[in-house]
Protein backbone atom coordinates (compact mmCIF):
# COMPACT_ATOMS: atom_id res chain seq x y z
CA UNK A 1 0.00 0.00 0.00
CA UNK A 2 1.68 3.01 -1.34
CA UNK A 3 0.50 6.74 0.40
CA UNK A 4 0.49 9.69 -1.36
CA UNK A 5 3.51 10.74 0.41
CA UNK A 6 5.83 7.85 -0.06
CA UNK A 7 5.90 8.30 -4.16
CA UNK A 8 8.98 9.38 -5.09
CA UNK A 9 10.75 10.55 -8.07
CA UNK A 10 14.04 10.19 -9.12
CA UNK A 11 13.82 13.28 -10.70
CA UNK A 12 12.22 16.12 -9.44
CA UNK A 13 9.35 16.62 -11.46
CA UNK A 14 10.21 19.96 -13.97
CA UNK A 15 6.99 22.27 -14.37
CA UNK A 16 7.73 24.29 -17.16
CA UNK A 17 7.31 28.09 -16.49
CA UNK A 18 7.03 29.68 -19.92
CA UNK A 19 7.67 33.42 -20.28
CA UNK A 20 4.93 35.04 -21.77
CA UNK A 21 5.43 36.28 -25.27
CA UNK A 22 4.47 40.23 -25.84
CA UNK A 23 4.74 42.18 -28.73
CA UNK A 24 7.82 44.64 -29.03
CA UNK A 25 6.35 47.19 -31.00
CA UNK A 26 3.43 47.49 -28.90
CA UNK A 27 5.86 47.26 -25.36
CA UNK A 28 8.36 49.82 -26.25
CA UNK A 29 5.61 51.95 -28.87
CA UNK A 30 7.23 52.13 -31.98
CA UNK A 31 4.94 52.93 -34.48
CA UNK A 32 6.78 52.68 -38.09
CA UNK A 33 8.86 49.81 -39.22
CA UNK A 34 11.65 50.99 -41.13
CA UNK A 35 12.38 49.10 -44.05
CA UNK A 36 15.77 50.95 -44.58
CA UNK A 37 17.07 49.65 -41.33
CA UNK A 38 18.10 45.61 -42.49
CA UNK A 39 20.42 44.97 -38.97
CA UNK A 40 16.86 44.96 -37.11
CA UNK A 41 14.48 43.61 -39.49
CA UNK A 42 17.03 40.79 -39.33
CA UNK A 43 15.34 39.75 -36.06
CA UNK A 44 12.18 39.03 -37.48
CA UNK A 45 14.17 36.28 -40.27
CA UNK A 46 15.53 32.90 -39.62
CA UNK A 47 18.89 31.96 -40.98
CA UNK A 48 17.48 31.79 -44.11
CA UNK A 49 16.38 34.91 -45.03
CA UNK A 50 12.33 33.91 -43.83
CA UNK A 51 10.07 35.97 -42.19
CA UNK A 52 9.47 34.54 -38.73
CA UNK A 53 5.92 33.36 -37.91
CA UNK A 54 4.61 35.15 -34.91
CA UNK A 55 3.96 32.54 -32.89
CA UNK A 56 7.70 32.56 -32.44
CA UNK A 57 8.67 36.63 -32.48
CA UNK A 58 4.90 37.16 -30.23
CA UNK A 59 4.46 39.97 -32.60
CA UNK A 60 0.83 41.72 -33.13
CA UNK A 61 -0.85 41.07 -36.07
CA UNK A 62 -0.83 44.80 -36.81
CA UNK A 63 2.57 44.97 -36.67
CA UNK A 64 3.54 41.40 -38.54
CA UNK A 65 2.14 43.26 -41.43
CA UNK A 66 3.94 46.26 -41.07
CA UNK A 67 6.96 44.32 -40.76
CA UNK A 68 6.52 41.93 -43.69
CA UNK A 69 5.77 45.17 -45.73
CA UNK A 70 9.46 46.53 -44.42
CA UNK A 71 11.22 43.18 -44.90
CA UNK A 72 10.18 43.02 -48.87
CA UNK A 73 11.04 46.44 -49.62
CA UNK A 74 14.36 45.72 -48.01
CA UNK A 75 14.72 42.63 -50.18
CA UNK A 76 13.77 44.69 -53.00
CA UNK A 77 16.36 47.40 -52.43
CA UNK A 78 19.19 44.89 -51.56
CA UNK A 79 19.24 45.48 -48.10
CA UNK A 80 18.04 42.31 -47.30
CA UNK A 81 18.63 38.74 -49.72
CA UNK A 82 15.35 36.91 -50.67
CA UNK A 83 17.72 33.49 -50.26
CA UNK A 84 20.26 32.68 -48.47
CA UNK A 85 22.28 30.14 -46.13
CA UNK A 86 23.85 31.95 -42.72
CA UNK A 87 22.69 35.03 -42.40
CA UNK A 88 23.56 36.48 -39.56
CA UNK B 1 -3.18 67.60 -53.03
CA UNK B 2 0.77 66.87 -51.49
CA UNK B 3 2.22 63.86 -50.22
CA UNK B 4 5.40 63.01 -48.52
CA UNK B 5 7.16 60.90 -50.32
CA UNK B 6 11.11 59.36 -49.51
CA UNK B 7 13.10 57.68 -52.84
CA UNK B 8 15.58 55.55 -52.83
CA UNK B 9 17.32 54.24 -55.79
CA UNK B 10 21.06 52.65 -56.64
CA UNK B 11 23.45 53.74 -59.17
CA UNK B 12 25.80 51.35 -61.18
CA UNK B 13 28.65 51.36 -59.16
CA UNK B 14 30.85 52.32 -62.60
CA UNK B 15 30.19 55.78 -61.99
CA UNK B 16 32.76 58.02 -60.75
CA UNK B 17 32.05 60.62 -58.43
CA UNK B 18 31.22 63.58 -60.60
CA UNK B 19 28.69 61.02 -62.60
CA UNK B 20 26.88 60.18 -59.24
CA UNK B 21 26.58 63.99 -58.51
CA UNK B 22 25.46 64.55 -61.98
CA UNK B 23 22.39 61.29 -61.65
CA UNK B 24 21.59 62.90 -58.28
CA UNK B 25 21.21 66.80 -59.44
CA UNK B 26 18.80 65.43 -62.35
CA UNK B 27 16.69 63.72 -59.98
CA UNK B 28 16.49 66.63 -57.86
CA UNK B 29 15.40 69.13 -60.23
CA UNK B 30 13.27 67.10 -61.78
CA UNK B 31 11.39 66.96 -58.52
CA UNK B 32 12.30 70.83 -57.78
CA UNK B 33 10.93 71.62 -61.79
CA UNK B 34 7.79 69.50 -61.12
CA UNK B 35 6.63 71.80 -58.28
CA UNK B 36 8.34 69.40 -55.59
CA UNK B 37 9.94 69.98 -52.58
CA UNK B 38 13.28 68.27 -51.41
CA UNK B 39 12.92 67.63 -47.37
CA UNK B 40 15.97 65.93 -47.12
CA UNK B 41 18.74 64.15 -49.00
CA UNK B 42 21.34 61.21 -47.88
CA UNK B 43 23.80 59.74 -49.57
CA UNK B 44 24.78 56.34 -48.40
CA UNK B 45 27.77 55.83 -50.74
CA UNK B 46 29.05 52.86 -51.98
CA UNK B 47 27.16 49.69 -50.80
CA UNK B 48 27.26 45.83 -50.93
CA UNK B 49 24.14 44.48 -52.47
CA UNK B 50 22.49 41.32 -50.70
CA UNK B 51 22.55 39.85 -54.48
CA UNK B 52 23.56 40.38 -57.37
CA UNK B 53 21.18 42.95 -59.62
CA UNK B 54 22.54 43.29 -63.58
CA UNK B 55 26.09 41.15 -62.69
CA UNK B 56 26.58 43.89 -60.17
CA UNK B 57 27.66 43.32 -56.20
CA UNK B 58 27.58 46.56 -55.15
CA UNK B 59 26.18 49.99 -55.79
CA UNK B 60 25.30 53.61 -54.92
CA UNK B 61 22.87 54.20 -52.61
CA UNK B 62 20.66 57.85 -52.49
CA UNK B 63 18.28 59.14 -50.55
CA UNK B 64 15.72 61.73 -51.24
CA UNK B 65 12.57 63.06 -49.22
CA UNK B 66 10.37 65.01 -50.84
CA UNK B 67 7.14 66.76 -51.21
CA UNK B 68 5.30 66.48 -54.25
CA UNK B 69 1.92 65.83 -56.07
CA UNK B 70 0.90 62.28 -56.60
CA UNK B 71 0.67 62.23 -60.01
CA UNK B 72 4.57 63.29 -59.94
CA UNK B 73 5.73 60.13 -58.61
CA UNK B 74 4.69 58.13 -62.08
CA UNK B 75 6.64 60.61 -63.85
CA UNK B 76 10.22 60.49 -61.64
CA UNK B 77 9.71 56.26 -61.93
CA UNK B 78 9.71 56.44 -65.44
CA UNK B 79 12.67 58.43 -65.15
CA UNK B 80 14.61 56.16 -63.44
CA UNK B 81 13.63 53.36 -65.68
CA UNK B 82 14.50 54.83 -68.56
CA UNK B 83 18.04 55.93 -66.96
CA UNK B 84 20.70 53.01 -67.26
CA UNK B 85 22.76 54.39 -64.39
CA UNK B 86 20.17 53.46 -62.20
CA UNK B 87 19.68 49.54 -61.06
CA UNK B 88 17.40 49.80 -58.26
CA UNK B 89 14.97 52.44 -57.11
CA UNK B 90 12.12 52.12 -54.42
CA UNK B 91 9.56 55.31 -53.94
CA UNK B 92 7.09 54.98 -50.84
CA UNK B 93 4.67 57.62 -49.26
CA UNK B 94 5.40 58.42 -46.36
CA UNK B 95 1.76 58.74 -43.43
CA UNK B 96 2.01 60.81 -40.33
CA UNK B 97 4.36 58.05 -37.96
CA UNK B 98 6.66 57.41 -40.57
CA UNK B 99 7.36 60.87 -41.33
CA UNK B 100 7.38 61.29 -37.18
CA UNK B 101 9.98 58.60 -37.53
CA UNK B 102 11.73 60.44 -40.21
CA UNK B 103 12.12 63.19 -39.02
CA UNK B 104 13.56 61.54 -35.46
CA UNK B 105 16.14 59.76 -37.75
CA UNK B 106 17.46 62.80 -39.48
CA UNK B 107 18.16 64.43 -36.10
CA UNK B 108 19.86 61.40 -34.60
CA UNK B 109 22.22 61.31 -37.81
CA UNK B 110 22.71 65.34 -37.32
CA UNK B 111 23.51 64.70 -33.36
CA UNK B 112 25.99 61.96 -34.39
CA UNK B 113 27.51 63.73 -37.70
CA UNK B 114 27.93 66.92 -34.67
CA UNK B 115 29.71 65.06 -32.31
CA UNK B 116 31.67 62.03 -33.89
CA UNK B 117 33.90 61.32 -30.80
CA UNK B 118 30.25 60.09 -28.97
CA UNK B 119 28.81 58.07 -31.55
CA UNK B 120 30.65 55.47 -31.19
CA UNK B 121 29.48 55.07 -27.28
CA UNK B 122 25.80 55.88 -28.44
CA UNK B 123 25.79 53.67 -31.46
CA UNK B 124 23.46 51.38 -29.46
CA UNK B 125 21.38 48.62 -31.52
CA UNK B 126 19.36 50.44 -34.22
CA UNK B 127 16.38 48.81 -32.34
CA UNK B 128 16.61 50.99 -29.20
CA UNK B 129 16.97 54.02 -32.24
CA UNK B 130 13.37 53.51 -33.28
CA UNK B 131 11.79 53.00 -29.44
CA UNK B 132 13.44 56.28 -28.13
CA UNK B 133 11.75 58.14 -31.37
CA UNK B 134 8.48 56.39 -30.54
CA UNK B 135 8.47 57.40 -26.69
CA UNK B 136 8.38 60.82 -27.96
CA UNK B 137 5.58 60.91 -29.49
Amino acid sequence: MAENNEIRYLNPPTVEVRKKKYCRFKKAGIKYVDYKDAEFLKKFLNEQGKILPRRITGTSLKFQRKVAQAVKRARSLALLPYVTDLLK
Amino acid sequence: MIKQYETVFIATPVLSDSQMKEAVAKYVNLIKDNGGEIVYEEDWGLKQLAYPIQHKTSGFYYLIEFKADPEFVATLETQYHRDERIIRYLTVALDKNAVAYAEHRRQVRAAKAAAPAQAQEEAAPAAEEVETNAEEE
